[in-house]
């Protein structure tokens, strides 16, 4: 039995299945998110003191790091639109761009999180380093994430393109939304914990 | 943004140009001013409004907001309710148990 609506618009939402069910999966998200930006609220206003992010964080590095995820964020879009184009090499070059622009980032992360630990720093430390590692440590898992559905796609999943070109179109726009939230929540993560 | 014609989608290619260039362009700001040492609620305000600016930039254009149905629209405002009170409820607290009494 085929799954439905896939392709065909549903009359009573206005919307594909896939569409409506990512963006209830995004707002789950946002509340994840939220419960831990509201911690960090919490503990930074409840503080004596709190050291400046920029003091024992590396700026330059994650500052490359937004720049590689926003670059991200473009070759998603531009890899959803070039099937919307019906170029489907120039998706496969897009999407590839995609997946090796989120290892960029994990590798750019993995050279902090070591930095952090030769110092001898790590999330026990203070309450700044225990919220530094878990908000950037949900946020790669997402990564991660948002990086083995994108290599699904650029591999076996992309076969739906020559059965149902519309399916697979739309499956790329959901993963994309996924990805641009991914790159949202970095978007505050970084202005929140290296630079104030 | 699933009904559009792939002419309508060149001219949506050249829109991510432009906010793909914009997004860039914030981020160096957002940088810059951390340099200038601004007192820390002038640093947060003009931080986290530079964020938004670039979040809505990316909701709007790459997310396609600007174009969604309206219960996707539902939807997000009854997240953005919730997460709303999720971010007061600590500012409540250190007003030193404001609800409490």
């Amino acid at each position: 039995m085929d799954i439905p609506y896939t392709v065909e618009i549903r009359r009573d939402t206005g919307l594909i299945n896939g569409k409506i069910g990512i963006w209830l999966f995004l707002a789950s998200e946002v509340m994840l998110f939220g419960a831990l930006f509201a911690s960090y609220i919490l503990i930074r206003t409840g503080a004596p003191s709190w050291p400046r992010g920029a003091t024992m964080l590396n700026v330059p590095l994650a500052t490359f790091n937004t720049i590689v995820l926003i670059s991200s964020s473009v070759t998603m879009v531009m890899a959803w639109a070039s099937l919307k184009r019906n170029r489907f090499g120039t998706y496969r070059i897009y999407m590839g761009a995609t997946i090796l622009l989120g290892l960029v980032f994990l590798v750019v992360k993995y050279f902090e999180y070591s930095a952090h630990f030769e110092e001898g720093a790590f999330p026990s430390t203070s309450n700044f380093l225990a919220l530094y590692f878990t908000l950037t440590g949900l946020h790669m898992l997402h990564v991660i994430g948002g990086m083995t559905v994108n290599a699904y796609f650029w591999g076996p999943g992309a076969k739906l393109w020559k059965t149902n070109p519309e399916w697979f179109t739309n499956r790329v726009e959901h993963s994309g939304l996924f990805w641009h939230f991914v790159d949202l929540v970095w978007i505050f993560l970084f202005p929140t914990l290296y630079l104030l | 943004m699933s009904d559009h014609t792939a002419a309508d989608i060149d001219r949506h290619v050249r829109v991510y140009i432009t906010v793909f260039v914009a997004l860039m362009a914030l981020t160096l700001i957002t940088v810059a001013i951390s340099y200038l040492h601004l007192p820390l609620p002038m640093a947060v305000t003009v931080a986290l409004l530079v964020a938004t600016v670039k979040g809505t930039l990316v909701a709007c254009y790459f997310m396609h907001l600007l174009s969604e149905k309206k219960l996707i629209y539902a939807v997000l405002g009854l997240t953005a309710v919730f997460f709303l009170a999720l971010l007061a409820l600590p500012v409540f607290t250190v007003r030193d148990g404001y609800w409490i009494h």
